[in-house]
């Protein structure tokens, strides 16, 4: 097992991730993040803070479940359902930006966009990921990537968040 | 769990998960997307063997909206009623590819045998069996009151539910005293005891007969309907005395303590176990029953067939 983020380094992440959404979206009156639980949605309550901050605006933010929408539900005991929560101001016309933990396969995102199609129809949606360890299986890609980690695909990429584990780090552990 | 076939095969944390995915579900019923595509291309029969509206439409709603194949299946006007046997109905619908077998069967134990052959190997969900059970009704039932009462509480510990009249022949009594123990309720029975099941001071229950003593101090009035169709005595003199002795009326609905609900699986026989102004009043829960009902067992059919087939392929 390796440290491969400090809480330091999280912390500086997401600053920066903050950063570039917002210079990236000139009219940030429309932005919406939406984080994909759990560990997705701790991460988007901490970008739309620092956003709201830096911005001097409230910008949006809710989480979206995905489970229902996944392409592996037959492989895998059923799951548990995450909560589903969108801002009232909708996510028709407006610019989304969802958050996850790990980008790895991309088959999450996949089913979070096919789950954002049934709510209705943002104006654009772009990908923030904390760690984007590589692997795609599916043409995804995150625009805003809070570091890039080289991995094999035996090994496994846990993240910890404060709000769940007690401590903030990202850690590479061998299978 | 690839089952349901009886309250008593479900623990505590099986019960609380399958009412919390409901409880996500109900967004989706509420929300503006009315339809999930988790079970495209897995087909659902529903095998009715007993009249139903309700149970049989809510079913049929909830396969629908998690995009699954529906087939309806009733006795009158099936080869069932030429005298074909549950084995070579079954042996039909395996025949057919069914996934998931929703039953309702007048014989207690028909949904088990169908589960315990080999006739079969699709999911059975029991949809009320003889005088035995009626799982689904228990859980949406354990949906509603702790929607209503548990104020946030994942189970529903110290509720006090009452259940009113034909505890014998109720299936939905039985389904629920099991649910309702499980989940830390208390239960108060009140009937006229010829309407009790033998054996009854054995079930963890309260017996009352005394229907206005019983009152006052419960969350939950569940009334149960009066079975004419499976009476083949006379359990009670007449009409009228029984709706007397334990109707709910507009009187009786002023000694309910200020935040208890009013509950009945339907149908009802307005004016015999319950009065039409108690049915449509505010304290009345009946229709949102039938719309929980939807969520709940979107939720069933989720947790049973979701994430099922590699297990049955690997048969």
């Amino acid at each position: 097992m390796s440290v491969a983020l400090s809480a330091l380094e999280i912390s500086r992440a997401l600053t920066r991730i903050s950063h570039e959404i917002l210079e990236a979206n000139p009219s940030s009156d429309l932005i919406t993040i939406l984080g994909i639980p759990t560990r997705g949605a701790h991460l988007a309550v901490r970008i739309a803070a620092s956003m709201s901050q830096i911005a001097a605006r409230e910008i949006p933010v809710g989480m979206l479940d995905i489970t229902m929408h996944r392409d592996d539900l037959r492989m895998h005991p059923p799951r548990p359902l995450m909560p589903t929560s969108i801002p009232s101001s909708g996510i028709q016309g407006r610019d989304i930006v969802l958050v996850d933990d790990v980008l790895f396969s991309g088959r999450t995102i996949r089913a979070a966009l096919d789950a954002l199609g049934e709510i209705g129809r943002p104006r654009t949606v772009q990908l923030a990921a904390l760690v984007d360890r590589g692997h795609r299986e599916l043409p995804i890609r995150a625009d805003f990537v809070g570091k890039n980690l080289p991995t094999s695909t035996t090994q496994s990429v846990k993240v910890h968040l404060t709000e769940i584990d007690g401590i903030d780090q990202v850690v590479i552990e061998d299978n | 769990m690839r089952h349901l076939l009886s309250i008593s095969d479900l623990s505590k944390a099986e019960a609380v998960s399958i009412l919390d995915t409901a409880t996500e579900l109900a967004r989706v019923s509420d929300g503006a997307v009315k339809k999930l595509p988790t079970l495209r291309g897995r087909t659902i029969v529903n095998l009715f063997a007993e009249d139903s509206t309700r149970t049989r439409i809510s079913f049929e709603a909830a396969a629908k909206r998690l995009s699954a194949d529906v087939i309806n299946f009733s006795a009158k006007g099936s080869s069932v009623s030429k005298g074909e046997s549950l084995k070579d109905t079954a042996l039909t619908l395996q025949a057919m590819g069914a996934d998931a077998v929703v039953i309702r069967h007048g014989a207690s134990g028909a949904p088990q045998r169908l589960a315990d052959s080999e006739w079969m190997l699709a999911s059975v969900i029991n949809a009320g069996d003889g005088t035995h059970e009626h799982p689904s009704q228990a859980l949406l039932d354990a949906f509603t009151i702790r929607k209503h009462c548990a104020k946030g509480a994942p189970d529903l510990a110290g509720i006090r539910v009452a259940i009113v009249g034909d505890v014998l022949h109720s299936r939905v009594a039985r389904s629920n005293i099991l649910l309702l123990n499980l989940l830390g309720a208390s239960v108060s029975l009140v009937a006229p005891p010829t309407l009790l099941p033998v054996g009854i001071e054995k079930w963890p229950v309260d017996i009352s007969y005394d229907f206005d003593a019983v009152i006052p101090s419960v969350d939950v009035v569940m009334m149960l309907r009066v079975q004419q169709e499976r009476m083949s005595n006379l359990f009670f003199p007449n009409a009228r005395e029984y709706s007397r002795y334990f109707g709910l009326n507009s009187d009786r609905l002023k000694l309910m303590s200020p935040h208890s609900i009013v509950m009945h699986p339907g149908p009802m026989n307005r004016g015999l176990e319950i009065a039409a102004e108690v049915a449509d009043s505010a304290r009345s829960v009946i229709v949102e029953q039938v719309s929980n009902g939807v969520s709940v067992r979107m939720a069933i059919l989720y947790v049973l067939l979701a994430g099922q087939s590699l297990e049955a392929g690997e048969k």
